[in-house]
């Protein structure tokens, strides 16, 4: 009991200076699981990437389509339990900023490939029945107050002209990891508009996406449908989900990495700045610490007293800032709309927090104690501090 | 009376860079059970590192040195720790209190290493408080009391685990004069009155005059006894 009273006694010692290093604590910690958060963030799609869905796609590069035709091949590999396809839309909504991720699909078939995905059922039939019929995610709806029956006027870019939808559905994820910022329309829709314009651009495909029967085969049927493709205009590239979305990610590798070492930069400083703390405590106490080993007191209540303060410091502002990050991250999450369709504080995270925080506490009282402890008593007791 | 603290030609030296600096030279000299010794000399002396030496809380360089029958210079660093625990009472210049305990909980403090219950602990520390007279200031902290009643916390701490030597350095020195007189007519009646062994360091004649004997060391040699 006096051994945890002298630590408390201690960390409440100088109000000023613990109560400043503990707002640094707090604020690197947050920062810390805020930005673990981003990176998090950044490889949701991944995160959410089935075991038992492969994406097809042009080898020379995702910009140039696949003939319709190769839908009934893929279907006829053994190991295929289903077949879709979508084409990415990429109009704008009124201005340029306002992105969110837009898909022409097969819906009965996309649907079923995606089950996270909950469309009421009545809404799906509409959506079903009226051609420029468009179900949004609930985070795209949220953003931008799209209810259910709102026209929603989208400027084509890929495919030029002014397209005009009818939101008929807003779905939700299963999971807290499932994106809800798209946006779904009928590819038949865009299919018999480009026949009218631009003919040679009807019947053409973006990606496919295959439901395999069972996870272990999807590395042979990826190979099948490749082989199939080989030697033809249009070769294929077929790959898990989750290295499709991998290759998203890859794309902007650089600034991952740079955001990851700038969250442990952020730890690194306060380490620092919570051993000069400590340095200046324990500089402070020598005269204490000499009495101590004078009485009696050996190297492990010496050394469990210094820890011991700083450890609770660090405990103190690091839960602190593991608590805050969750409602900044929601406000971040808001703030950035669809740009990060999925924005959660994950265990991993605030594992990684508790982990940063004991790391911080560890390692800031090393030095003061081992200063502690190869100091002479007498050497101590004449320094009057 | 039989000595309790026994040295037999003690030498201690310190390192300054690559020089060697000699401070005890030689020194023998025996402690009886239940004497009041006073240690005088001018600064450099060597009277404090004799005191650091006899206490334990420093090694000797060659020489004997027994305490209550005990060779300390055989012990490790630890047992050392454990022996200071059992045997030696503190009394230091500056209190050295620690300022976040009640002047109960400081001299309760050494109880913490010893085998005793709480309630022990509890008994001890108040009957140690109440021997110096400060039983109504058991609950304030160091700040709150002068610099004579610190002092007289700290020689509570000293007596509470009933050790076998009380060594005082300069326990004066940071006192007003009346204060002073205070805490020495305590570390009197210790020792007359509880037969505590008392080693006392000071430079302050007055202090050295209310012990029953006095050895003066000039350039680390030891002078005869005085009475």
């Amino acid at each position: 009991m006096h051994f945890l009273k002298l630590i408390l006694r201690n960390v409440l010692r100088h109000k000023l200076r613990s109560g400043l290093t503990v707002v640094g604590l707090v604020v690197a910690v947050m920062a810390f699981g805020l930005l673990q958060t981003v990176v998090g963030a950044w490889y949701a799609g991944a995160d959410a990437a089935a075991p038992t869905r492969l994406i097809t796609r042009n080898s020379i590069s995702l910009v140039f389509p696949l003939p319709l035709t190769y839908h009934d091949k893929i279907r006829q590999i053994a190991g295929v339990a289903s077949v879709s396809y979508a084409n990415w839309f990429g109009g704008v909504y009124i201005t340029e900023k306002n992105f969110f991720p837009q898909f022409a699909i097969e819906p009965r078939s996309y649907f079923a490939l995606y089950p996270e995905f909950i469309v009421p059922p009545d809404e799906l039939r509409e959506f079903l029945r009226d051609r420029r019929g468009a179900i949004v995610g609930r985070k795209l709806a949220q953003t931008y107050g799209f209810k259910v029956g709102d026209s929603v006027p989208i400027r084509g870019t890929i495919f030029p002209g002014n397209w005009e939808f009818v939101v008929r559905g807003i779905y939700d994820g299963a999971e807290s990891k499932t994106d809800t910022s798209q946006f779904f329309f009928h590819w038949d829709y865009v299919n018999e508009t480009m026949k009218r314009l631009i003919a040679r651009r009807a019947n053409q495909v973006g990606i496919y996406i295959i439901g395999v029967k069972s996870a272990d085969q999807a590395a042979r049927v990826a190979q099948e449908v490749d082989a199939t493709f080989r030697n033809s205009l249009a070769e294929t590239l077929t790959e898990t989900e989750k290295a499709f979305q991998l290759g998203f990610v890859a794309m902007t590798e650089a600034i991952v990495v740079a955001i990851r070492i700038v969250s442990f930069l952020v730890i690194f400083i306060i380490m620092a700045v919570m051993a000069n703390t400590m340095v200046m405590t324990a500089r402070e106490r020598i005269a204490e610490y000499a009495t101590l080993k004078a009485l009696g007191f050996g190297p492990g209540w010496l050394a469990g007293l210094i820890f011991g303060e700083s450890i609770s410091l660090a405990l103190i502002g690091g839960m602190a800032g593991i608590a805050l990050t969750f409602p900044v991250a929601e406000q971040f999450g808001q703030a950035m709309g669809t740009l990060f369709p999925v924005f959660h504080v994950s265990l991993d995270t605030v594992a990684l927090q508790a982990a940063a925080i004991l790391t911080v506490g560890t390692v800031a009282a090393a030095t003061p104690t081992a200063r502690a402890l190869r100091m002479r008593i007498a050497d101590g007791l004449r320094n009057i501090g | 009376m039989p000595a309790v603290v026994e040295i037999r030609n003690l030498t201690k030296s310190y390192r300054r860079g690559d020089q060697v600096v000699p401070v005890l030279r030689n020194i023998t000299l025996d402690i009886a059970a239940g004497e009041f010794m006073a240690l005088m000399g001018p600064s450099g002396s060597g009277k404090s590192t004799l005191l650091n030496l006899i206490a334990g809380i420093d090694k000797p360089d060659s020489g004997a040195l027994n305490v209550g029958a005990i060779d300390i210079t055989a012990l490790t660093e630890g047992e050392l720790a454990d022996w200071r625990a059992r045997h030696v009472g503190f009394i230091f210049q500056f209190d050295n209190l620690m300022p976040v305990l009640t002047a109960f909980e400081n001299v309760e403090l050494p109880l913490l290493l010893t085998r005793l219950t709480a309630r022990e602990r509890r008994d001890h520390a108040g009957a140690a408080l109440a021997m110096v007279g400060l039983t109504d200031r058991a609950e304030h902290y160091p700040s709150e009391l002068s610099g004579g009643q610190q002092q007289r916390v700290a020689i509570a701490r000293a007596v509470v685990s009933d050790p076998t030597i009380i060594v005082a350095d300069e326990p004066t020195g940071d006192l007003d004069r009346a204060s002073a007189a205070d805490v020495l007519a305590l570390m009197e009646r210790l020792n007359r009155e509880l037969g505590k062994t008392i080693i006392m360091v000071t430079h302050d004649p007055h202090a050295a005059e209310r012990a029953r004997s006095i050895r003066h060391l000039d350039k680390g040699v030891l002078s005869d006894a005085e009475s």
